[in-house]
């Protein structure tokens, strides 16, 4: 190693807790000098090799293909091979970071996390192609540049989990699938040799585990670090499901069509209309006591004084022409 | 200093259930002299949810409405993250697809308009930090906020997905498959349209909190999820977050919290004593607009901020 390499001297709060020894978690602090070619995992590794050989974590490939070294620094979900730590030093604009794993609840042993939950959800929607395959073809099954490029970035997804553990849906609702679990299903209902896509269709329009419980944060999309866009999938499956009519007609799917209705009749939004359409008239019942804290600070518009945009006859014209999906 | 315009598209929510977010914003830039010209002819953005049920229609409207400002040569700013991400991302995608462009100029076309691509999308703040600029802010303040540590809730769409607040040509994160031997190039997360956001460590609010002499709250959930997108669908996942984010701003002493997002804002105001209840603790927080926080500090009457149309109540006003 040449004599003029530059180095960072940065500290590493580390996250330390093995399940079947302690009974609370605590942190070990790493001092080092970093190179500007380091990589998270490269940290670990040193961790182990230089200071204490019992530190434990996942890693395989190192060339960001097999997904096991994911861990977080400071909060940021990190596949360790790929993600170079000054970037990190730039993004925090600190000399500290905080290693941890991508999730606390489910550890257990420092980096390293129980993930039986992702694979049973992940394995639920089906992540393989199901088709039947003649084992003596005359000739190959021929797919078309367009039809292999309608698999998107799904095809990239290397189940490293970022995504999973970086959703907010996942930490609050165990049954919720999660972003993974749904661009893999977009994957296999892209592939035109499929036949499982009304299957895999039906468990994900389902309220609750399914696609309609997303909250659209894009954490998911930050997280990944082989860009595949998980929530882009997402809004894909919702595509899917008004696509092939498979879309039910409950609160969730009322409340995307909802947005049609009003911006045909009134160019804008109407809130109080869109709540009411979509929950239904005793459903929307729910909402009183917070409809009349509003009505009483002035925050609800009368169906009389609703707003509408200038020009509406131009909005109508487009909605009536671009509308491509039927409810 | 040439005299600052823009085309202001102020969503739906500011004109039905935030009234109180367009006065506050029209009562800011009055005082700041930004002139403001509205878009009443746009539409709705579709809100993220629109685009679930028919992808094209919410293109061309989105484009629709960045056409009117176009039209006058201004560029366009927003005061509703998700109005901010669903423009973003209609311009982003048509300004890289000729064809998608074509396919949406020909709806368009109807109506007698163009989409161009000419008007930059911003959503307000940014244009007080990069154009107006927070060093003169700071001089404009006659109500320093002195005595309050006020929390910066920052909004997803504002923020993420940063491959849209990427700079223009820079490939940030990516140092190649497995290998750092390229080494790091500084280029760092960086906002296209919003300026120089970070995702992970965003600064921009606390900067403002700052400049108008008040104290940010460091706090975890400045940079998550309200849950508003699936309010009606899964309200329990939607308090739950929207509970989290409230307590740990309590728990770190806020007085008060900020929100650029009015969506975000219904969510930890109006929906507090729900909130509340799912979280088993009591909730009192006073959430402002961020043109109301500016407002305040700059000595604009509370009543031209529209303070009484807010519902968890700022008794220190």
């Amino acid at each position: 190693m040449s004599s003029e390499r530059i180095t960072k001297k940065l500290t590493f709060k580390t996250f330390r807790f093995n399940a079947e020894t302690d009974f609370l978690p605590y942190f070990k602090t790493y001092e080092m000098e970093v190179g500007k070619d380091e990589l998270v995992l490269d940290i670990l590794n040193r961790i182990k090799w230089e200071f204490d050989g019992s530190f434990s974590y996942r890693r395989s490939c190192r060339h960001g293909i097999c997904g096991s070294c994911s861990i977080k620094v400071n909060g940021k979900p990190v596949l360790s091979c790929k993600q170079n730590v000054w970037e990190l030093v730039e993004i925090f604009d600190t000399d500290t970071l905080l290693l941890e794993p991508q999730s606390r609840k489910r550890v257990v042993k420092d980096m390293i996390i129980d993930k039986k939950d992702f694979w049973k959800k992940h394995s639920e929607l089906k992540p393989w192609l199901e088709a039947e395959i003649d084992e003596h073809p005359k000739e190959e099954i021929r797919i078309s540049p367009h039809e292999a490029e309608q698999l998107l970035e799904a095809d990239y997804c290397i189940q490293c989990g970022n995504c999973y553990y970086a959703c907010p849906v996942v930490e609050v609702n165990e049954e919720y699938f999660g972003p993974a679990q749904f661009a893999k299903a977009y994957r296999f209902n892209a592939d035109v040799r499929d036949n499982a896509k009304t299957e895999r269709l039906e468990k994900v329009r389902e309220m609750g585990p399914g696609v309609w419980d997303c909250v659209k944060c894009f954490e998911c999309a930050e997280a990944c670090p082989k860009d595949v866009d998980p929530i882009g999938k997402i809004t894909k499956l919702h595509n899917q499901l008004f696509e092939e009519g498979l879309a039910q007609d409950n609160v969730a799917t009322r409340h995307a069509v909802g947005f049609k209705h009003s911006i045909a009749k009134h160019g804008l939004l109407d809130e109080g209309e869109l709540v009411r359409y979509s929950e239904g008239t005793l459903g929307v019942m729910k909402h009183l006591p917070e409809a009349i804290a509003m009505y009483r600070k002035g925050k609800i518009v009368m169906p009389w004084n609703m707003p509408k945009s200038e020009k509406l006859d131009e909005i109508k014209t487009l909605v009536k022409s671009s509308s491509k999906v039927k409810f | 200093m040439a005299e600052l315009k823009y085309a202001l598209y102020t969503g739906c929510t500011a004109r039905e259930s935030t009234p109180e977010l367009l006065m506050s914003t029209l009562a800011v830039a009055k005082k700041l002299g930004i002139e403001l010209v509205l878009l009443d002819e746009a539409s709705c953005c579709g809100a993220s949810h629109l685009q679930d049920f028919d992808d094209f229609l919410s293109l061309v409207l989105n484009a629709r409405n960045i056409c009117y400002a176009e039209k006058q040569g201004l560029d366009m700013v927003t005061i509703c993250n998700t109005c901010q991400l669903n423009t973003v991302m209609t311009k982003e995608r048509l300004d890289s697809d000729e064809n998608l462009k074509s396919e949406v100029n020909e709806k368009l076309a109807e109506v007698g308009l163009e989409y161009k691509g000419s008007s930059s999308v911003r959503h307000f703040l940014y244009a007080i930090i990069d154009d107006y600029g927070l060093e003169k802010l700071a001089e404009q303040v006659v109500k320093p906020l002195d005595d309050f540590n006020v929390a910066a809730f920052y909004g997803c769409h504002n923020i993420r997905p940063s491959h849209l607040h990427r700079k223009q040509g820079g490939v940030a994160a990516d140092v190649g498959e497995g290998g750092g031997e390229e080494g790091f190039e500084s280029v760092g997360l960086m906002s296209k349209y919003n300026g120089g956001e970070n995702p992970y460590n965003p600064t921009s609010l606390d900067r403002i909190i700052e400049a108008l002499r008040g104290k940010s709250v460091d706090y975890e959930s400045k940079n998550k999820c309200c849950g508003f997108h699936a309010d009606l669908q899964a309200p329990h996942t939607a308090h739950k977050l929207t509970g989290t984010a409230l307590l740990d701003a309590i728990d770190n002493n806020a007085d008060m919290m900020v929100t650029p997002c009015p969506l975000c804002h219904l969510n930890m105001d109006v929906k507090q004593g729900a909130v509340a209840k799912e979280m088993g603790r009591d909730i009192k927080l006073p959430i402002l607009h961020l043109p109301q926080l500016i407002g305040l500090a700059l000595g604009i009457d509370p009543k031209e901020l529209g303070l009484q149309h807010n519902v968890s109540e700022p008794a220190f006003v």
